[in-house]
């Protein structure tokens, strides 16, 4: 499992003393902090939410506080959420890109 | 309380609730409706429960001011109906419709006091779409409310007084600050203290900051133009240009903006009268000297009826409820007179302060006719400064809505948020108009994008009753 210090587009300054939390990123096992929102689960170890396909478009959200709508990523489950606003809960399954034929 | 009296307040920061707080104590009750699940705006944004930092750690030399206004909206819970984590997406005939937790409700108002507050004003360069290219604002909620920085290199690049804050902020919590780069130059700030004297406390705490980032070794340059990211799919460094010629730093995040832009949807949908503002640039609702709209019932007050900052959010939001409270009889005018005086006297001297950040930080004059063609504008639909040129010169189009229709810009989920500075600017440029003259984007209901289904719903959900 990767854990929350995984380098990413994010860096951790300050209390990372928070219980963890676990979900997944396109069917990895991932680890948050409690009270992350799912941007910053997800930036902290990775280099953008989502990749638009075709195109290959990236995006790590832009304005943070809900008026951009940049920062939308899917769950396994094909619902929409807003990063920067919502927060991450155990069990949380993310996806950045479609699924691959391996995975579905 | 009156039965028929409902007045209801929009936006839980410095101005909401200092608007809830007057009416609260002349034994009024109001509903207070915030998008946020804890109050404090944007400046006063308070991180989840589960963080710990200090006052002192979260809001530095304003901590004070921070203090008085989350505390005061502490008292006042068992007095108000407060509905956090809400969103008001449309506003018709005594009634807001709302979205909370995925539901939709509604909730009937006699009267409104809008505190919509205001979000970074974008003027784009290339490669600003970058995963890694952030906003001022957005740069300074990862630390408030996430304890992150956007990167572990940072360049914050723009203008304003926000540019300097943000960078000392992160500076101070331990992030790596790559440079500062203000399209300003030093002139433009000297030229601006006659001005910026009438707020002398904030005048000095701007120069705190610009004095301590030098101190602390972080590099400063003035009078720059922003030419773009380098990197691929990822900010690797920013380059741009200043009298010496072009350079590049080195960074994986850019924090930008140029000053703030206010949130006037609302005050749109109800109808308030705009008028183009010289000063920012911008088209927005009108009030007098004590909030009131130009729609009856409806007052403003704070960033999202034009830029004022944060401590004349709570002078106007205390003024709005003042006016409401003379226009319903709850308080006699005269009572009421001596405050008011106050309020609008202290209102007066920082629109003179205002005056002068807007000339320590003006506007860059030249941004429209430097963007490429290949500049993209609008970062939802992808349309770019090309696009917009190439559709004004084919159809002959000067207005922006007319544009928005021809081209998309401003139709995609932002609504216009964060590309309609620019995309104005650019047909302002490119038609050989004055920036009024290609008029503003309509705000439209839902406000921001709510769930598919819920705008099918053919009947809304009960109105709840007033409390």
């Amino acid at each position: 499992m990767k854990n929350a210090a995984t380098q990413g587009q994010f860096r951790r300054l300050s209390e990372t003393g928070r219980d963890r939390v676990s979900f997944t990123l396109d069917g990895q096992l991932r680890e948050a902090l409690v009270g992350d929102t799912v941007m910053t689960a997800v930036l902290s170890q990775a280099w953008q939410l989502r990749v638009s396909e075709p195109g290959g478009d990236k995006r790590a959200g832009f304005c943070l506080m809900g008026a951009c709508q940049d920062c939308w990523m899917l769950t396994e489950s094909g619902e929409r959420l807003r990063a920067c606003t919502t927060f991450i809960v155990p069990g949380m399954r993310l996806r950045s890109k479609p699924k691959t034929p391996d995975e579905a | 309380m009156r039965p028929d009296l409902q007045p209801v307040i929009v936006g839980a920061g410095p101005a909401g609730i200092r608007a809830a707080e007057t009416l609260v104590r002349h034994g009024l009750k109001p509903v207070v409706i915030d998008e946020a699940p804890r109050w404090g705006g944007q400046i006063y944004r308070q991180p989840p429960a589960q963080f710990q930092r200090t006052r002192q750690t979260l809001y530095g030399l304003d901590a004070k001011a921070a203090a008085a206004v989350l505390d005061t909206m502490t008292t006042l819970l068992p007095h108000i109906r407060y509905r956090n984590d809400t969103l008001v997406w449309n506003a018709e005939g005594g009634q807001l419709d709302l979205l909370h937790q995925g539901q939709t409700s509604t909730q009937p108002y006699s009267h409104l006091i809008l505190c919509t507050g205001a979000t970074d004003r974008v003027l784009p360069f290339p490669g600003w779409t970058t995963p890694g290219v952030f906003t001022l604002g957005g740069a300074q909620v990862a630390l408030k409310y996430q304890g992150c920085a956007i990167g572990s290199r940072v360049v914050f690049v723009g203008t304003g007084p926000l540019l300097y804050l943000i960078a000392y902020q992160y500076a101070k919590a331990g992030a790596k600050v790559g440079a500062v780069l203000d399209t300003a130059t030093l002139r433009d700030q000297i030229a601006a203290l006659p001005d910026l004297l009438a707020a002398p406390g904030l005048l000095a705490r701007g120069m705190y900051y610009v004095t301590w980032l030098r101190a602390h070794g972080v590099p400063l340059h003035g009078g720059i133009q922003a030419l773009g990211t380098v990197g691929d799919g990822r900010v690797d460094a920013m380059r741009w240009r200043d009298s010496l010629g072009e350079h590049e730093v080195a960074c994986d995040a850019i924090g930008f903006g140029h000053a703030l832009r206010s949130e006037t949807q609302l005050a749109d949908i109800l109808g308030c009268r705009f008028e183009f503002n010289v000063q920012q640039r911008a088209w927005l609702p009108v009030h007098d000297d004590a909030g009131r709209a130009s729609v009856p019932g409806v007052y403003l007050a704070g960033d999202g009826a034009g830029i004022m900052g944060a401590q004349a959010a709570e002078w106007a939001g205390e003024r709005a409820a003042l006016a409401l409270l003379a226009d319903t009889g709850q308080a006699s005018a005269p009572a009421l007179r001596t405050r008011a005086n106050k309020l609008e006297r202290a209102l007066g001297r920082t629109q003179r302060f205002r005056g002068g950040l807007e000339r320590a930080f003006p506007f860059p004059p030249t941004w429209a006719k430097q963007a490429s063609d290949s500049l993209v504008v609008c970062r939802c639909e992808g349309v770019t400064a090309g696009d917009l040129r190439a559709s004004v010169a084919a159809t002959g189009t000067t207005d922006i809505n007319r544009l928005k229709a021809l081209t998309r810009v401003g139709m995609g989920r932002c609504q216009g948020r964060m590309c309609g500075v620019a995309a104005c600017e650019i047909l302002a440029q490119c038609s050989g108009q004055p920036l009024q003259a290609v008029g503003r984007l309509r705000g439209q209901a839902p406000v921001k994008p709510i769930p598919f289904a819920m705008t099918c719903a053919t009947s809304p959900s009960k109105p709840e009753a007033s409390t």
